[in-house]
C-alpha cells in the first residue's frame, strides 16, 4: 500500500507537475522573449483536429501556440539521430541522461503543497519527506555537471570540450556559494526538512516577507533583523542558481559566438532534446527551490494557509491542491523572472564570472553566515559578547574587502 | 596641439555593486514588455501592428495598402486606356528572361480588326511562376511598355499547372495602364 501510494505520488508529482512545467517554461520563454522584443512569438499551433475530420483546429483556452512545445518535441523525435564516428559511444549516450535525471530526482524532496485527504487517508504532497532536503538537492543537482562534462569530453571535438570544461569550472565555483548562502536560512529555521521550513514560513511569515504570525518565539524585530542576511542569501542563492542552470548571464558553456553550440554541438535529435529538457528542468527545480526556501513555498501568506488546508468537501480535503496551484503559480512567476533576466543582463566575460564566484560571492556568503549566526544567537547572548562579535565581523569584512581590492590587478596606464 | 587628458569617470561604491543598475534594467525591460503587450511599442502604429509588439499577422491582416509604389510582384500584361493589348509579341522578354519563365506564341491581328496596323499580338503568353525570379528584366526590356511587375504577390497552386499564368490571367492581374509613351495611341 505504501509503495503504491509512493508510486502514485511519483507519477502524479513528477510527471504531472514538474515535467509539464518544462514545456510551459519553454512556451513562456518563447512568448515572453517575443513580447520583450516587440514580436508575437509562436501563436498558431493548435491541436490539428481537422486531420480527424473536425471542422476547426483547436487552441487550448483560446490561446494558440500552447501546443508549440509538443510540436517541437515531435519534430525532435522525428529528426535523424546522428552519432558521429569520432565520439566515445558509451559516454556520448550516457551524457544526455545524466543531465535530465538529476534535475528530475531533486524534485522529490520539494513540498508541492499541504496534505490531501481522501477516504480518511491523509497524504502529504511531497514525494520523499526526508530530513535532509537541501543537502539532498545539492548532492544530486551537482551530478548534472557530469552530464555536461561527459558530453563535452565524449564528443571528442574542440568546442564541445571547451564548453564542458567551462561548465565544470563554473558549476564547481558556484556550488560553494550556493551551499554557503543557504546556511543562514538553515540556521534561522533550525531544520533541514523542506516541508517543515515551508510550514514555518506559512505560520510565521515568509523569509523575505515576515509580516504575519508574530508570537513570543518569533518576534517581529527578530524576523526583521534577520531579513538582511536573508536578503543577501537570496541574492547570492538566486544568482548562483542562474549559474548552476547555465542561464543567460552565465551561459558560457554554450555561448554560440565562441563555442559554436557548446557542449551539445555534436548532438542531434532526441539526445539534444534531452539536454534542452535537462536545462529547463533544472530551471524549474531551481525556481521551485528558491520559492520553497525564500518565498514561502506553497503558502499564500497572511495567515490564510490554515484556512485553505482545512478546506474539504465530503471527506475529500482538497486544500493541498489549492496550495499546489499557488506553488506552481509562484514557480511560473519565477521562471518569468529568469526570462526577464535573460533579456536584461548581457553575458559575463569568463574572468568576470570566475571573479564574481570566487572573490565576491564566496566571501559574501561566508560573512553572511556569521552575520546570520550573530543575529540568530543575539537574544541568548550577553550584550558585550554581541558587541564584540559585531566588531570582529566588521573587522573581518573590512579585511576581506581590502584584500579583494589589493589583489585586484590594476590595468597599466596607457600613455598617449 | 596640447594633449588633453580625459579622466575616465570614477565609479562610486553604489555603481560598483551595480545593484541599482540591475533593478533599473529589469524595470526597463519590463516596461518595454508591458508596452509591447498593450501594442504601444515604438513604431507599432506606423507598421500597422496587430496589437502585440510591432508585428502584423499575415493572413488576417494584409499589407496591401502599405506596399510601396516600386513594389515588384507578379509580372503581368497590361492594356492601354483604349482597351488594346499593348503586347506586340516581339518576344524580347522571352529571350531576356534569365530563368526562361516566359513562353510566347505570336499571333497575327486580322485585317478587319481596328488595330490591324499593329500587325501582331500574342496568341498565347505563359509565365511560369515556379521559374520566375521577379527580376524585372521583362519590364525593363519591353519596348511597348506592355509587361509590368504589379503589386500582386499571392501565387498559390496545388499543381505545377496552377503556377503558370496564362494570357487572360495576366491581363486580369495587369489591368489597364494609362498614359506613358506609346506610338499606337489614337488619343495622342
Amino acid at each position: 500500500m505504501f509503495l503504491l501510494i509512493l508510486l502514485l505520488k511519483i507519477v502524479a508529482l513528477t510527471f504531472c507537475v514538474v515535467l509539464p512545467l518544462v514545456p510551459v517554461a519553454v512556451f513562456f520563454e518563447r512568448r515572453f522573449c517575443a513580447v520583450i522584443q516587440d514580436r508575437v512569438g509562436p501563436n498558431r499551433v493548435g491541436i490539428p483536429l481537422t486531420l480527424f475530420g473536425f471542422k476547426k483546429d483547436c487552441g487550448i483556452l483560446g490561446i494558440g501556440g500552447l501546443i508549440q512545445p509538443i510540436a517541437d518535441g515531435i519534430k525532435l523525435f522525428l529528426k535523424e539521430d546522428f552519432t558521429p564516428k569520432h565520439v566515445r559511444k558509451v559516454f556520448y549516450w550516457l551524457a544526455p541522461a545524466l543531465t535530465v535525471a538529476p534535475a528530475l530526482i531533486t524534485a522529490c524532496v520539494i513540498p508541492f503543497g499541504t496534505s490531501v485527504t481522501l477516504w480518511g487517508h491523509t497524504e502529504q504532497l511531497v514525494i520523499a519527506n526526508i530530513d535532509i532536503g537541501p543537502l539532498f538537492i545539492f548532492a544530486i543537482a551537482s551530478l548534472t555537471v557530469y552530464g555536461i562534462t561527459l558530453a563535452g569530453w565524449a564528443s571528442n571535438s574542440k568546442f564541445p570540450f571547451l564548453g564542458g570544461i567551462r561548465s565544470a569550472a563554473q558549476m564547481i565555483s558556484y556550488e560553494i556559494a550556493l551551499g554557503l548562502s543557504i546556511i543562514p536560512v538553515l540556521l534561522f529555521f533550525g531544520d533541514l526538512n523542506l516541508s517543515h521550513i515551508v510550514q514555518q514560513q506559512a505560520d510565521h511569515g515568509w523569509l523575505l516577507l515576515p509580516l504575519w504570525g508574530h508570537d513570543a518565539t518569533h518576534t517581529l524585530t527578530e524576523k526583521l533583523l534577520f531579513w538582511f542576511p536573508a536578503a543577501i542569501s537570496f541574492l547570492i542563492f538566486t544568482i548562483s542558481i542562474f549559474a548552476e542552470t547555465n542561464r543567460m548571464p552565465f551561459d558560457l558553456p554554450e555561448c554560440e559566438t565562441e563555442l559554436v553550440g557548446g557542449y551539445h554541438t555534436e548532438y542531434s535529435s532526441m539526445k539534444f532534446a534531452m539536454f534542452f529538457m535537462g536545462e529547463y528542468a533544472a530551471m524549474v527545480v531551481g525556481s521551485a527551490l528558491i520559492v520553497t526556501v525564500f518565498l514561502g513555498g506553497w503558502s499564500l501568506g497572511f495567515g490564510a494557509d490554515g484556512w485553505i488546508a482545512e478546506l474539504s468537501v465530503g471527506g475529500f480535503g482538497f486544500g493541498g491542491f489549492i496550495h499546489l496551484g499557488i506553488f506552481v503559480a509562484k514557480v511560473v512567476a519565477f521562471i518569468l523572472f529568469f526570462i526577464l533576466v535573460r533579456w536584461t543582463i548581457p553575458r559575463f566575460r569568463y574572468d568576470q564570472l570566475m571573479k564574481l564566484g570566487w572573490v565576491i560571492f564566496f566571501e559574501a556568503a561566508l560573512v553572511n553566515v556569521f552575520l546570520a549566526a550573530l543575529i540568530v544567537a543575539a537574544p541568548h547572548l550577553h550584550g558585550a559578547i554581541i558587541g564584540i562579535g559585531a566588531v570582529v565581523l566588521v573587522a573581518v569584512t573590512v579585511a576581506i574587502v581590502w584584500v579583494a581590492r589589493v589583489s585586484e590587478e590594476k590595468p597599466p596606464i596607457l600613455r598617449a | 596641439m596640447a594633449v588633453i587628458k580625459l579622466q575616465r569617470p570614477k565609479l562610486g561604491p553604489g555603481e560598483q555593486i551595480y545593484l541599482t543598475a540591475l533593478v533599473k534594467g529589469f524595470l526597463l525591460t519590463l516596461t518595454h514588455a508591458v508596452k509591447s503587450l498593450l501594442g504601444k511599442s515604438m513604431g507599432a502604429k506606423d507598421l500597422a501592428s496587430s496589437g502585440l509588439g510591432v508585428t502584423m499577422q499575415y493572413p488576417e491582416q494584409k499589407w496591401d495598402e502599405h506596399l510601396p509604389e516600386y513594389y515588384r510582384g507578379v509580372p503581368a500584361l497590361v492594356t492601354d486606356e483604349q482597351g488594346r493589348e499593348r503586347c506586340v509579341a516581339c518576344q524580347l522578354c522571352e529571350f531576356i528572361c534569365p530563368p526562361k519563365a516566359i513562353k510566347i506564341i505570336p499571333g497575327e491581328i486580322p485585317s478587319v480588326d481596328p488595330w490591324a496596323k499593329v500587325e501582331k499580338r500574342p496568341a498565347a503568353f505563359d509565365i511560369d511562376m515556379i521559374r520566375c525570379i521577379y527580376c524585372g528584366m521583362c519590364e525593363e526590356v519591353c519596348p511597348e511598355q506592355a509587361i509590368f511587375l504589379r503589386k500582386e504577390y499571392v501565387m498559390l497552386g496545388l499543381k505545377r499547372e496552377d503556377m503558370v499564368n496564362h494570357k487572360d490571367r495576366l491581363y486580369e492581374i495587369g489591368g489597364v495602364r494609362v498614359g506613358l509613351v506609346n506610338k499606337w495611341n489614337e488619343l495622342k
